[in-house]
């Protein structure tokens, strides 16, 4: 038996890139955002140039080539510095343009997947409405076709959409019902009549990213708008979903090692009673867990990526990597909270961002609940 | 238009250096591209890119066969590099250092323009490109803060205390830029894994005609006696504001002869 920890020379390469770039363009800039509830449209495209919109995707629609890990580097070094703006990739890559490279025409492929990977543009993916999310089945949206003109026509309404409603969005991939049993994908183009992004909501944390509930009322797009094949819209979200938990896990072990990082550094600053706080037990031990935490989220976020890479099945390494490193986080930045005391509680840090911005991750793209039901199902357990 | 750009590899300055017993700064570690050099890099790709043919040569004179930052370089689209390393080069002052870069130069063959730092980051000495220059018999233009290649000529603005001076000289020449001539980009992922397969021809002090007594310790007409701390920063003066600070603070500045 093999097993080999190192990621490549080239993927540490990189890693020191985006880090630099994280930490140049990204950083300085966060506590703003995040104050100011600003989407940085020239942060997005300086992302889309040093080409992370399309490290996953093949060098002919642009991409970087590479492989699910680098990806997932690239989602963990962004969220050492900022959530929002991790989420912002991790959306835009997974959410947004990996559907039509799965499932997309040529045509299709070349309207919106390539701008997409140039970071141009941000897609998005509309699958949760008020009374449907895990349980897509449950999904209300209708789009009935007229054969008259030939076009959909959409009513419905989504919420929590994540890069629905930003400057640069070119339009959102929706689930909706296109027979009683019957979810189908279709891509509605921003500013279609019928189509309108509600203002964005106030959120607890992630305020620098760009979520709104979306109405469709009466809103028709051609026929042809539909992604991949009528009536295998479960299908291809299933997949993404997939692959999406993979990089929302590093996400997480990405902001829980910026929590670790920023402990041990004041823990060592910190001056109580004659000394650093590091010297008690009971801040270094903090610091020990949060290091055994984080191996562990990165072994298994690394694990599931590697797995993706060779092609095997994913769902429960996936599941496992999403539910174990986003619980880990929240604990983290709960702690680092604690270790930075009175200052982690100002605004101004970075463990208090981080403290609002975690709590979501064990709620987005699958609650943690819905990962321990996906990990008890393939245990063979008859879990409802 | 070929651009060679000297680069330097050094030791990461994020991390606290130390020094060898003979007084040179330990370079046994890992190094990475001096970021000083990262501009001149950017620039070389830009003129080359703004001439619409050419290639960026890279030169780099390290230990131990160091490639990290030269990997660095080739990521950002440098096509290829020049590293001399050879033990005998240990113990090289500045001048030694340009003989050598200035070798590996002419080695590189058909360069129109040379670009370096104003100094690197670890040594500061800031007198290499100069040197370099003269060895080449070529025209050395320092501390420019915009270059450009206009009738077949680079036109260059050197920065000055006050403004600029705008300089121009025949081709080849070499030109040192500052920080800030332009943005250097980040290296792309497609840009490090090209880099991986660009040529680095790994060559001697020999391998450039240099006699081992011209380079390194033998060939330095410089000799590090001592090293000593720094002296730390005397505390500044402490004025109470009696009601005449603004006149304190005018008249201290007036002694320093900035007002």
């Amino acid at each position: 038996m093999i097993v080999e920890f190192d990621p490549t020379p080239e993927q540490e390469q990189f890693r020191a890139v985006v880090r630099d770039f994280a930490e140049g363009e990204i950083a300085p800039n966060a506590a703003a955002w995040d104050r100011d509830h600003v989407f940085p449209v020239d942060a997005v495209r300086a992302m889309g140039k040093l080409g992370l919109f399309g490290l996953p995707f093949p060098e002919e629609y642009g991409g970087g080539g590479a492989d699910y890990l680098t990806y997932c580097i690239a989602i963990e070094e962004i969220a050492r510095a900022d959530a929002s703006m991790a989420i912002t990739l991790e959306a835009g890559v997974s959410l947004g343009a990996a559907p039509f490279f799965y499932s997309g025409t040529e045509e299709q492929k070349q309207e919106y997947l390539v701008p997409m990977i140039a970071g141009e543009v941000l897609g998005a993916f509309g699958l949760t409405e008020a009374e449907a999310g895990s349980d897509a089945g449950a999904t209300r949206t209708r789009a009935t076709l007229d054969e008259s003109t030939s076009e959909w026509v959409i009513d419905g309404q989504k919420t929590f959409i994540t890069n629905s409603g930003t400057e640069i969005t070119k339009c959102v991939t929706i689930t909706a019902r296109t027979a009683p049993n019957e979810i189908t994908n279709i891509v509605v183009d921003s500013g279609t009549t019928g189509f309108v992004v509600q203002p964005p909501y106030r959120k607890m944390g992630w305020h620098a990213s760009d979520t709104h509930e979306l109405v469709f009322d009466g809103c028709r797009v051609p026929e042809d708008h539909v992604l991949g094949v009528r009536g295998e819209g479960f299908k291809t979200f299933l997949r993404i979903l997939d692959d999406g938990r993979i990089a929302i896990a590093a996400l997480a072990l990405g902001m829980a090692s910026a929590c670790l990082d920023a402990s041990v550094a004041y823990a060592n600053q910190r001056q109580a009673f004659g000394g650093p706080i590091g010297r008690y037990q009971s801040i270094a031990f903090k610091c020990a867990d949060m290091a055994v935490a984080v191996e562990n989220a990165r072994n298994l976020v690394y694990k599931a990526a590697w797995l993706r890479e060779q092609g095997r099945p994913i769902r429960e390494a996936a599941a496992m990597a999403k539910l174990y490193a986003s619980e880990i986080a929240v604990d983290a930045t709960r702690e680092a909270v604690q270790i930075h005391g009175g200052y982690g509680y100002i605004d101004e840090t970075l463990v208090s961002r981080f403290y609002r911005d975690a709590k979501i991750l064990e709620i987005g793209e699958g609650t943690s609940e819905i990962q321990r039901l996906i990990l008890a199902r393939g245990l063979g357990l008859p879990v409802e | 238009m070929n651009v060679a750009v000297c680069v330097k590899q050094i030791p990461d300055p994020a991390v606290p250096g130390s020094l060898s017993s003979d007084h040179t700064l330990d370079r046994s570690g890992k190094l990475i591209l001096d970021e000083s050099d990262s501009y001149g890099v950017e620039m070389a790709l830009q003129l080359v890119d703004a001439a619409g043919g050419g290639e960026v040569t890279l030169i780099s004179m390290a230990p131990n066969d160091e490639v990290s930052g030269l990997r660095t370089a080739l990521a950002m689209g440098a096509a290829k590099a020049i590293l001399v390393s050879d033990p005998a080069l240990a113990g090289s002052d500045a001048l030694s250092t340009a003989k050598v870069l200035a070798k590996s130069i002419e080695r590189a063959g058909d360069i129109d323009l040379v670009l370096a730092a104003t100094e690197s980051s670890d040594g500061y000495t800031g007198t290499v490109p100069a040197q370099v220059g003269e060895l080449l018999g070529w025209p050395a233009l320092t501390f420019s803060r915009h270059v450009e290649i206009a009738d077949g000529k680079v036109k260059v603005q050197r920065q000055t205390e006050a403004g600029y001076d705008e300089v121009e000289a025949s081709l080849p020449a070499i030109v040192s830029v500052t920080a800030g001539v332009v943005e250097p980009r980040y290296p792309s992922f497609k840009g490090i894994m090209a880099a991986k397969n660009k040529p680095v021809d790994k060559v001697t002090a020999a391998d450039l005609g240099l006699d081992a007594s011209q380079v390194g310790w033998a060939g330095a007409r410089q000799e590090i006696v001592n090293v000593e701390q720094a002296p730390a920063r005397q505390a500044g003066e402490k004025f109470e504001d009696d009601g005449t600070g603004a006149e304190k603070i005018v008249a201290f500045l007036e002694q320093l002869k900035v007002v």
